[in-house]
């Protein structure tokens, strides 16, 4: 494989967790925070319901755990395609 | 001992400790001026970046914009945090790889055109500038409260000191004083959230009091708070009010620009890896957090309980079972002594319009039943409680529930603290643009590091000066300015770098046009509803929701301004010739992680 072909395959798997992690993100703060807020809205959280939970808290610790979580998978994938630092 | 005394001590010995790490941090080339020589661990850069990020706005307004919104305002709860995880994995990383200094300077090499890089500088001086005026003008109403010296005393002193360390030890001293006042902010607004969740809840987490028990009873906080609010006839507080289009446009409009803000993406040139870059982006979110999911508790929290300082039966039983509250004790009782402390800084007022002793706090064009009744019985001519700041949320929170006074010092020590590092940062940002990009990318290019070291030393005190003489003056569109900085941030440098990055087709016609194409549409946009330049008269339409665009609010456009900046550059890319081979290379080479080291050694 050239070097053309082993960065574009590197790149490809990049964009692969960047689209996942763009999905979740958009769908815990659109989703069940503002859109699908009706829909849930029968799940009680505290005297509320769910998606004023994840517009005030949830949508918050799940972007947290994202980042780490793209941080890993992506320190996984430099490695094995040998580009790490 | 008196609380102005704590409160000297408090933010003296807070002065003190910035002033200390200034003196000890000192930088000596430009490396460590505009990147802190790239030695920062991901960890103390997070909380560095934190501090950068959380403003005055986000330590004393936000809460109070939930308090009295609800559940509506949890945009700027989404917005202001959901924005590092675009930071993390479409921007940090590779601008990092990228290895130079300044958000301009990407722009221009990818580019390859010093007109491109000339309108990332003007869009980064308009951003930061009518941000920092904000922050200047907060550090001068804390100080002028919790001081009693004078407003422009106050700014003068607060300019001092971040002329002390940002000018000395440009991002170098700014990330130690940044972690120092990330510190002093974080305890500053926990522990009297930690106090209030305990009292009402019994909870020791604000986070989960939020959604606890109230107590001494079995209902819930929040159904008692919705209760309470719409029986004097405001708007249930967790309920969705507003149009839900509007909703998601304004939450990505603040997460864009977020991203897009020049002085948070400067702060992750400072560590030492690509890989670091992504993690960093991380441990910033979970500082930034430790504020933002408690700032809705506070918010909650605090509006129950000026609602029950009003009413007093509103907590055992139904808000109007006992009369509210009366002048005498507002006038007299200690537990009442914060409404009077804060009636003298304009915050707060009211006024016994009907004559009969009491002060009745309600929404006088909301309606319930339980209100009219109370209008019909109690004879009330109107809202009484005539003034309240949503910032008084904050600030007054330690004083509205009894509170000890050196909670209330240190609150006011973390109020300076917020505003002070987001104030460093930006005049980093500003004076990087002027030396780095200005004076020697353009105007001197054979200028010596030394020289451009000092350029960038007078740029910044220079900005210091103009910051202060606008927060002493602050023009009228202080407040629409959160609107104009994310707007374009959203629509003009968010775009421009993520196209630079992830395509390497776009190229410099591309760029120039979508990014002036992305801010016109957007300035032209916020000017015609909120009036050119923002002069009072001058707007084409009314500013309300009947008559934006599609029910698009102004603050909400950057969306599209963005969009439309997109969509330009790619039409003007294609019809033109393609990127030169090395730009395709650059772009490439700035996709892999190894080698930054490398990138950054030929500076």
């Amino acid at each position: 494989m050239s070097d053309k072909q082993a960065t574009n395959a590197y790149w490809r798997a990049n964009l692969k967790i960047i689209y996942i992690c763009i999905a979740i993100w958009a769908l815990v703060s659109y989703g069940f925070a503002i859109i699908f807020r009706p829909l849930i809205s029968g799940i009680a959280v505290g005297g509320t319901d769910l998606g004023f939970w994840f517009a005030q808290q949830g949508a918050i610790l799940v972007f947290i755990v994202l980042i780490f979580t793209y941080a890993w998978r992506m320190n996984k994938l430099d490695r094995e395609h040998g580009v790490e630092e | 001992m008196s609380q102005f005394t704590l409160n000297l001590i408090f933010i003296g010995l807070s002065f003190a400790l910035y002033i200390g790490i200034a003196i000890y941090a000192r930088a000596g080339s430009t490396s460590e001026f505009y990147a802190a020589n790239r030695g920062v661990s991901p960890v103390m850069n997070g909380m560095a970046t934190a501090a950068d990020w959380m403003s005055a706005a986000s330590f004393i307004s936000m809460a109070g914009l939930i308090a009295f919104t609800g559940y509506d305002n949890s945009t700027y709860l989404m917005g202001w945090t959901g924005g590092y995880v675009l930071l993390a994995m479409l921007l940090a990383p590779y601008l990092r790889k990228f290895g130079k200094f300044t958000v301009p300077e990407f722009i221009g090499d990818r580019f390859y055109s010093r007109t491109a890089r000339i309108i990332g500088v003007v869009c980064l001086l308009i951003i930061s500038i009518t941000y920092v005026i904000g922050q200047m003008t907060g550090v001068g109403v804390t100080f002028s409260r919790y001081l009693e010296v004078s407003n422009s005393t106050g700014l003068w002193i607060g300019a001092a000191i971040v002329f002390c360390y940002a000018v000395l030890g440009g991002m170098k001293g700014i990330t130690y004083t940044q972690v120092a006042q990330y510190v002093v902010l974080i305890i500053a607004y926990t522990i009297p959230a930690i106090f209030i969740a305990l009292q009402l809840t019994g909870h020791f987490l604000p986070q989960t009091g939020l959604f606890g028990t109230l107590n001494g009873t079995d209902t819930k906080f929040l159904t008692k708070l919705d209760q309470v609010v719409t029986d004097l006839g405001f708007r249930e507080y967790t309920a969705h009010h507003t149009s839900t289009l509007d909703m998601v446009l304004f939450t990505l409009a603040l997460m864009i620009g977020t991203a897009g803000l020049p002085h948070v993406i400067i702060r992750f040139f400072t560590v030492p890896k690509v890989a670091d870059a992504r993690k960093s982006a991380g441990w910033a979110l979970v500082f930034i957090a430790l504020l933002y999911t408690v700032a809705p508790a506070v918010g909650a929290m605090s509006r129950f309980n000026l609602t029950t300082t009003m009413w007093p039966g509103a907590e055992a039983g139904e808000t109007f079972s006992q009369p509210a509250v009366t002048l005498e004790s507002i006038e007299n009782d200690e537990d009442k002594q914060w409404m009077r402390n804060w009636q003298v800084t304009g915050l707060l007022n009211w006024e016994d319009k009907n004559g009969d002793g009491m002060i009745q706090y309600y929404n006088e064009a909301g309606e319930s039943e339980a209100l009219s009744a109370a209008i019909e019985e109690q004879g009330l001519a109107g809202n009484e409680l005539t003034t309240v700041n949503n910032d008084i949320m904050v600030l007054a929170n330690p004083e509205i529930a009894n509170l000890p006074g050196w909670v209330i010092a240190i609150v006011a020590a973390g109020g300076l603290a917020a505003a002070l590092s987001t104030a460093a940062g930006l005049l980093l940002a500003i004076s990087g643009a002027v030396s780095h990009d200005l004076v020697k990318g353009w105007l001197a290019p054979d200028i010596s590091e030394k020289g451009e070291l000092n350029a960038a030393r007078i740029s910044m005190a220079v900005s210091i000066l103009v910051a202060t003489i606008l927060g002493l003056n602050p023009p009228g569109f202080a407040a629409q300015t959160v609107a104009l900085a994310f707007g374009l941030a959203a629509s003009s440098i968010f775009p421009v770098l993520m196209m630079g990055i992830f395509s390497t087709r776009i190229n410099k016609q591309g760029a120039i046009w979508g990014m002036l194409a992305g801010i016109i549409s957007t300035l032209m946009y916020i000017f015609a509803y909120k009036g050119f330049l923002f002069i009072a008269g001058t707007n084409l339409f009314e500013d309300n929701a009947a008559s934006w665009m599609f029910g698009i609010s102004p603050a909400s456009f950057g969306v599209i301004g963005a969009l439309i900046n997109f969509g330009v550059a790619y039409f003007v890319s294609n019809a033109t010739e393609e990127p030169p081979a090395e730009i395709v290379e650059l772009v490439e080479s700035i996709r892999v992680p190894r080698g930054a080291g490398a990138a950054t050694a030929h500076h």
